[in-house]
């Protein structure tokens, strides 16, 4: 394929880092008064690239040299990966402006770059493209999480970010090199066919399959799987609330996707192998993040380990390695990022009259009598991400588990729903200080409309009326999923 | 003859030396830096190694991505590094732990 042609499968990549270098003059001359502006035009430029899926970028091809796969399965990622970077951009704003320290134009650039890191990771063919996508996606998210420069709780957000987040690409960057040494090139398909050709006792198997465990740990890092979720509850807790919500969403939409597309295109003919890891990861993730969030006070904090445990029902949607499994990892995250963004944006709502954000869970008691619509919306996110049935979060589980049960994990398919009963109680306790709890602190009324509008949208989403978006999301799903095979 | 297997060593030496110098030292974060910059000096090993092992050329090419990367990497760091003390006035491990749990 020439380069021209593969220039059109990269269409969305070109519009945002063009974009995203242009903008950044225009903040070098205009300075963060311009802050508002330059968002707009960063959500328009996402919106565009958005568009910009229609078309080669999604047709299957595969382009430079067989590095960059424009297929189905990337642009379903993609979608989700700029609805909710541009949710962060929006959102910013209001956040700031009642800080100590003003929002600096950079921001949105830093989002846009970000996002195409994430969507050069969600396209990669190659353990090349992956591992460029993944830094820059990683070095843009240090830069956010330390982005409220006079915060030492963000500094040290951003340092233990850093550190830690270097470890994993080191690890990973390691298992990348075995790979490539064992296999003979750094392509997906010939990785895949060096783990068909080789056999258990073969000494290179042993070398490819150091490789595999290496790079998997990289990758779990990165969606934050137990053993290595240690870094999220301080970032998250850490960060700008407004960063905290990216950080849970579309990073984890892109690194979710690249892990499925490394498990079945990379490393398919080893799916027993990296089966046991996952299944361990899946159920520790599951386990932890619904033990560990029990004590928190802290909402940002719970929320982290939420994450975690949502990662882990992610996860077993993967442990099949079937075409089910992994459209219900997709269908999973479209449902996770409505959730986690809506619950994230009633967090920055938690101001006191005097404009200081809180984040202490107690300061939500009594809310339902001062602020009764975001009491409802927030009830709504909690029993949507503790799976109770009528609302849209159930599906995703019921996706995930009867991906499981089909491919006759039901035994693990148990383990998973009680293991979400444990994650229940500290959803439940939320709503239980926002509705039974006597009111403690008054919390201020909201001065965004953008924010309003934007939890209306994802308690929509997530409310019953979701179920009508089924068939649509489910078509979606099912093509990507069908691309990867 | 030195050959394919010795460089592996040296470069799984080098590997763990970083990891347990991110882990073992408790004295500053500079250490953990020059840690970082020891794993992925010892990829680049293994890479080169096995490019010339192999007789081609995608492994040096990615030493060369992983060594721009590592760059820009540092820089962020550091940056993030200054921030961090001009807020403490301390770059000690021990002492970051502002948030726990």
């Amino acid at each position: 394929m020439d380069y021209v042609s593969s220039f059109a499968l990269s269409l969305p990549e070109e519009i945002l880092s063009a974009g995203a270098i242009v903008l950044m003059l225009v903040v070098a001359w205009a300075g963060d008064k311009s802050a508002r502006v330059i968002g707009y035009v960063s959500v328009a430029l996402l919106a565009a690239a958005a568009v910009a899926l229609i078309g080669a970028p999604t047709s299957g091809a595969v382009g430079y040299a067989g590095a960059f796969h424009a297929d189905t399965f990337a642009g379903f990622a993609k979608l989700l990966i700029y609805v909710s970077s541009a949710v962060a951009i929006l959102i910013a704003p209001g956040f700031f402006e009642t800080d100590n320290e003003p929002l600096r134009a950079e921001y949105s650039v830093l989002i846009l770059l970000a996002a195409v890191g994430m969507g050069m990771m969600v396209s990669a063919a190659d353990l090349l493209t992956l591992y460029v996508g993944l830094e820059l996606n990683s070095l843009a998210s240090y830069v956010l999480a330390s982005f409220l420069r006079r915060d030492s709780r963000s500094a040290e957000s951003g340092l233990k970010y850093f550190v830690l987040g270097a470890l994993a690409s080191g690890i990973l960057l390691y298992g990348i090199s075995l790979l490539y040494g064992f296999s003979g090139g750094t392509g997906f398909a010939t990785v895949a066919q060096a783990f068909h050709g080789t056999t258990h006792g073969d000494p290179a198997y042993y070398g490819l399959l150091f490789g595999l465990v290496f790079v998997l740990a990289g990758l779990a890092f990165k969606i934050a799987a137990v053993p290595f979720h240690m870094w999220t509850p301080d970032v998250y807790e850490g960060a700008p609330t407004p960063v905290t919500a990216f950080f849970a969403s579309a990073p984890k939409v892109a690194a979710m996707a690249l892990t499925t597309r490394v498990a079945i295109s990379a490393m398919g003919p080893a799916t027993h192998d990296w089966q046991q890891i996952v299944i361990f990861c899946a159920l520790a993730s599951t386990i932890l993040g619904g033990v560990a969030a029990i004590g928190q006070t802290n909402i940002k904090r719970l929320l982290a380990y939420s994450s975690i445990n949502n990662v882990g029902f992610i996860l077993f949607g993967l442990v099949p390695g079937t075409a089910e499994g992994a459209s219900s990892v997709l269908f999973y995250l479209t449902i996770y990022i409505a959730m986690t963004l809506g619950s994230l944006i009633c967090v920055l709502q938690m101001r006191t009259k005097d404009g200081l954000p809180t984040e202490q869970i107690a300061s939500l008691a009594g809310l339902s009598r001062t602020r009764p619509g975001l009491a409802a919306a927030f009830a709504i996110f909690m029993f949507s991400l503790a799976g109770i049935p009528p609302l849209f979060g159930f599906w995703g589980k019921w996706e995930v588990f009867s991906a499981l049960v089909a491919a006759g994990f039901w035994p693990l398919a148990l383990i998973g729903i009680a293991t979400s009963v444990i994650g229940a109680f500290y959803y439940l306790k939320i709503v239980k200080t926002i509705y039974f709890d006597e009111p403690a602190v008054e919390l201020a009324p909201s001065r965004s409309l953008i924010e309003g509008v934007l939890i209306a949208i994802a308690a929509l989403f997530v409310s019953p009326l979701g179920y009508l978006l089924i068939p649509a999301i489910e078509l979606g799903t099912n093509a990507a999923a069908k691309s990867l095979f | 003859m030195i050959g394919l297997p010795h460089y592996l060593a040296v470069s799984a030496i080098l590997f763990v030396m970083g990891v347990l110098g991110i882990f073992i030292n408790r004295k500053n974060v500079i250490i953990i830096l020059m840690a970082i910059e020891l794993i992925l000096l010892a990829v680049n090993i293994n890479l080169v190694a096995f490019s010339a092992f192999l007789h081609d050329l995608v492994g040096q090419i990615f030493a060369m991505f992983v060594l721009t990367v590592a760059a820009g990497e540092a820089a962020i760091g550091l940056a993030i590094l200054v921030i961090y003390f001009r807020g403490r006035g301390t770059i000690a491990v021990d002492d970051i732990n502002r948030m726990k749990g």
